[in-house]
Order: structure tokens, then sequence, then C-alpha cells
């Protein structure tokens, strides 16, 4: 495929995703405001952070008047998933130049992810799928930026109330994510023993309780997987 | 001002997540263990920030009925468990969260 056909498909791949992704970037844009952030702050996160949950997760801890360094500590610990992102498409973009890795690598996120590297998986020709995560990973951004828009020029117009419960979104978000994808007993168990150290830790400061969970979630992830790979080996 | 900094903080970090990896594998391949680890990051992250969202209210836990928030989330865990489709755990999760709060319990 040529490049343009390549940059094409990425975009038709993407348009189904972008049914969740633009009420999630419009709730984000009204929260963001509903937090305190300026309308040009609130937009500006958008394209500087572009990750949809560590902005949720970062609006809240401004709003609660978080210090600077716990708000970029948790950015770091929930973004965390994407460094295997990263490391999972990083072969098939090797030979690429350094002005095209740091490009794509912005682009990374969760939606463009999911879609990209089925597309490297299905193989086939290398030398122009490229195009192909740019197409996918641009429609994304396009959307993110302009969602959040709408939700900003929105929240601004409009005092929505807060019994509406629109924070909620995130959780359920969330519970939407991890719950439609568990897969095995020791991702049950990362997920249950990280929430219930959440829940135990929640009145720590600088979100420690945070930190904490997703270390023992994970510990106990890796452990469990581990005494499943002994059994199965005796 | 230093709202701006924060954010220009927590965006640096997030480019540095997405850009080692790819600049530095060739070099540097993720050893097994960590790369086993960092399969368990999204969900033992994702539900440390669920589960106080739905326990906790004004900084105290609360399991009781009136906690529309603690039942909308079980039920949206339950539905999601089912139907295995993320769009529709959060719209129905909210419709139930709306309606617990309507009918005021």
């Amino acid at each position: 495929m040529s490049p343009r056909s390549e940059f094409l498909a990425g975009v038709r791949f993407q348009l189904p995703i972008l049914l969740g992704v633009i009420p999630f970037g419009v709730i984000y844009g009204v929260l963001g405001i509903g937090a305190g952030l300026s309308p040009e702050l609130a937009q500006a996160m958008s394209s500087v952070v572009f990750a949809g949950s560590a902005q949720f997760i970062g609006a809240q801890m401004i709003k609660e008047a978080s210090p600077a360094l716990v708000i970029v500590l948790t950015t770091f610990v929930v973004n965390l998933r994407h460094m295997l992102y990263a490391a999972s498409v990083q072969p098939y973009i090797q030979h690429l130049s350094t002005r095209w890795k740091w490009g794509l690598a912005y682009l990374l996120t969760d939606e463009a992810y999911a879609t990209v590297i089925v597309h490297y998986q299905r193989g086939g020709e290398l030398k122009h799928k490229h195009w192909f995560y740019l197409g996918a990973g641009l429609t994304l951004w396009a959307s993110w930026q302009s969602s959040t828009l709408v939700g900003v020029v929105f929240g601004s117009a409009a005092q929505i109330p807060a019994a509406w419960g629109l924070d909620f979104t995130l959780a359920l978000t969330f519970i939407g994510i991890v719950f439609t994808s568990l897969k095995d007993r020791p991702t049950a168990a990362a997920a249950l023993s990280a929430g219930a150290v959440a829940v135990l830790g929640a009145g720590l400061q600088y979100k420690l309780g945070l930190m904490l969970a997703a270390l023992v979630g994970i510990t106990v992830g890796v452990i469990l997987e581990e005494s499943k790979a002994v059994k199965s080996k005796q | 001002m230093a709202l701006w900094l924060t954010i220009i903080g927590m965006g640096l970090v997030t480019y540095a997540i997405r850009l080692f990896p790819i600049l530095a594998l060739d070099r540097f391949p993720i050893p097994p263990r960590l790369r086993q680890a960092l399969r368990y990051v999204p969900p033992a992250v994702l539900s440390a920030i669920i589960f106080p969202e739905l326990f906790i209210r004004d900084n105290a836990l609360d399991i009781s009925f009136s906690n529309e928030r603690l039942l909308a989330g079980l039920f949206a865990i339950l539905l999601a468990l089912i139907s295995r489709n993320v769009l529709f755990t959060i719209g129905a999760g909210m419709a139930t969260f709306w309606f617990l709060q309507w009918l005021g319990v």
C-alpha cells in the first residue's frame, strides 16, 4: 500500500473508537473548568499531556490543591502502562528516522495503540505502515483537542450542577477498561488487592495510598502468575 | 504560572514514558521480569483509582445503601464482566447512578 492509502486506512480504523473518545473529551473539558482551570489551561493540558485518564486525575488533584510534584508523580504512575505500549511497537518502527520516532511517540495513546498494534501484527509489507500509525494517531489527536474545546466552551458558558455527578464517569470509564478485559486470576487479584489497599490508604497524604496500592497490586499479580507457572510445570 | 509548570511537568513525564522505550530498546531490551510486572500496571493503578471513588465519601468509608456511587459502581462492574463492552458499562452505570439519586434511597 502507498503512504496515502496507509494513512487513510489508519484514519478509517480509528473512526469507531472516536465514539468513546469524543464524549470523554467533552466531559474532561467540562470537569477541567469545574476544577477551576482556566479555559487556556484546560485546553493546553489536552495537547501537552494528551492522556485522558491522567488529565482527569490531574484536574481533580489541581482542584484539591495537591503539590505540583505529587501531581507529576501520580501522572507518572498512571501513565506507566504506556511504557509497555512503546516497548511493543518499538520493533516495528525501529527502522524509522529519529524525527518519526519522536512524533509517533507523542501520539502513542491507549486508543491509538489498540488499532496500530493490530495493524502491525497482521503482518505484510512494513515499509509504509508508519503512515497508518500517523493517520490513526492524528485522527485521535484532532478529536481529542476538538472535543476538549467543546467541553471547555460548554463548561465555561453553563454552570454544570455538581449533583449531576459527571466526575463519576471517570470511575465508570476505568471500571469499563479494567473489568471488560479481566482475563485470568492473577489480573483479577492484582485489581482487587490494589483496590482494597487504595481504600485503606485513602487518608494518606500525597496520594501515597495510590502508589502503595499500585505496588501491592503489581506484586500480587506477579507472584500469582509465578506460582501458577510453577504448578503447571509440576 | 505554577499550574502551567505543573501541566508541563505532567506532559514531560508522559512523553518520556512513551519515547524512552522507542529510542532505547535498540540497545537495552526490557528485562522479562519488568515486562511481566508492567502487564499488571493498568489493572492495579486503575483499580486503585476506582475503589476509593466508590467506597469513600466525605473522607470516610461509606458502605451504606445511601452511597449511590458504591451501588452504581458495583452494578457497573457486574455489567462490564458480562457485556465486555466499555461504552455500555459507562452509559448503564451513569443511568443507574442517576436513577438511584432520583429514588433518593
